[in-house]
């Protein structure tokens, strides 16, 4: 299953400065497994021992995954993924 | 409606409904026009909750200096209740926001110190507390981290909306400090748990999110994403999209993370139409367009209020 990611400018150096990546999988935590293969060490940026590492934010079509199933969360077809760091408001 | 002085006139605010974006007499939008508060912004309620708390904690004494990091309507919050209170104020505000912020808090009196634009609010957090630590007779309150900002939505907002809308099934509000979301969700938990709690968070340009690394990024304090049932994260587009939509077809003339709040508010209700569940959406208006004039957000076409909100600190 083939989904959209939206990188930040902060880990384009792994996609050689490609915004916008395909990966596949059934869950956020396959996708990224598969974002890993192709560009080889992005995955150790995004999650440590307990998950996903504190100030990164994965949104499944605009949705925080932290909210729904975490790295378990069910992805379909043609879904898109986006990639932020943490950023505050106020 | 008659108060002892304009810090006691904070809260009570409207709940208006939208029957003209509500898609059906069984599902239903409601707006809490916290525009009305004396600064206009929901940011009164925190800024009158967080003076106070320091007071009672000691901090403060006549001719204090507070220090906050601000995006802009927490500083003229606090700019307010400083000149009630004879406090002086200084906010650290990030260089990319819209001219009428910086201008309104000098028109209250508070002095402004810059920080780049890169990295928006969370370096103005860094600057801040660099400047903290300088100055160790300041007082910084910290939205971010003072519980008072989600204690006044707790003690304020939930109950409001509760005695107004007994039958409300979702709160949609925006995540910047989380105080809002926090404080309303921790009361609905509470009092009415079925209640869902719904985050809107604005989506910015990728100057915004330009960190030199991962980890100078930011979580409040006072987050806990237990407490919410979905977060959304909605661009400029959409939030300019409905922030116009609101003015169009139901008269309120409101700022662009209203409509980020709105475009979340009616995707829920477009859910509940579909599972066929009847609903009352409570949403905030969290401040109203005058601040944004400038920006563009309300000129031209679209794509141009979109290109013009890039790299902007629209929320």
């Amino acid at each position: 299953m083939a989904v959209e990611v939206r990188v930040p400018t902060i880990l384009r150096d792994y996609t050689s400065g490609e915004r916008v990546v395909l990966a596949s999988g059934a869950s956020v935590a396959t996708v990224i497994d598969d974002l890993d293969v192709n560009y080889p060490g992005i995955a150790e940026r995004l999650l440590d021992d307990s998950g996903l590492r504190r100030f990164v934010n994965v949104y499944l079509n605009d949705e925080d995954v932290r909210v729904l199933d975490g790295l378990d969360t069910v992805v379909a077809d043609n879904d898109s993924i986006t990639i932020l760091p943490a950023v505050a408001g106020g | 409606m008659r108060f002892d002085s304009l810090l006691d006139s904070v809260g009570r605010t409207p709940l208006v409904g939208l029957p003209r974006l509500s898609p059906s007499a069984d599902v239903r939008l409601w707006a809490k026009l916290e525009d009305r508060n004396p600064t206009g912004s929901v940011k009164d309620r925190a800024a009158i909750a967080m003076v106070e708390r320091a007071e009672k904690d000691g901090l403060l004494h006549p001719g204090s200096t507070l220090l906050e990091p601000t995006s802009g309507n927490t500083g003229i919050a606090l700019a307010m209740v400083a000149r009630q209170r004879g406090y002086h104020l200084v906010c650290v505000m990030p260089e990319n926001t819209s001219v009428e912020r910086a201008q309104l808090l000098r028109a209250w009196g508070a002095r402004i110190v810059h920080s780049g634009a890169a990295g928006g609010s969370n370096e103005a957090v860094r600057v801040a507390k660099g400047l903290a630590a300088e100055h160790p007779d300041w007082v910084m309150l910290y939205q971010y981290g003072n519980a008072a900002n989600a204690q006044a939505h707790f003690d304020t907002t939930g109950p409001e909306l509760l005695a107004d809308l007994p039958t409300i099934t979702h709160f949609v509000g925006g995540l910047g400090t989380t105080g809002t979301l926090m404080g309303v969700g921790r009361y609905f938990a509470q009092e009415k748990p079925d209640v869902q709690i719904i985050a809107a968070e604005p989506r910015y340009g990728d100057l915004v999110y330009g960190l030199r690394n991962i980890d100078e990024g930011f979580v409040p304090e006072l987050f806990d994403s237990a407490v919410l049932t979905s977060r959304y994260s909605v661009g400029a587009a959409d939030a300019v999209r409905r922030m116009r939509e609101l003015l169009e077809v139901e008269g309120i003339f409101a700022g662009v993370s209203t409509g980020a709040i709105l475009h979340a508010a009616l995707g829920v209700a477009r859910k509940a139409e579909r599972d066929g569940r009847a609903a009352d959406i409570a949403l905030v208006v969290c401040d109203g367009g005058w601040k944004y004039l400038s920006t563009g957000a309300y000129d031209g076409t679209l794509d141009e209020a979109e290109e013009a909100l890039e790299g902007q600190l629209w929320a």
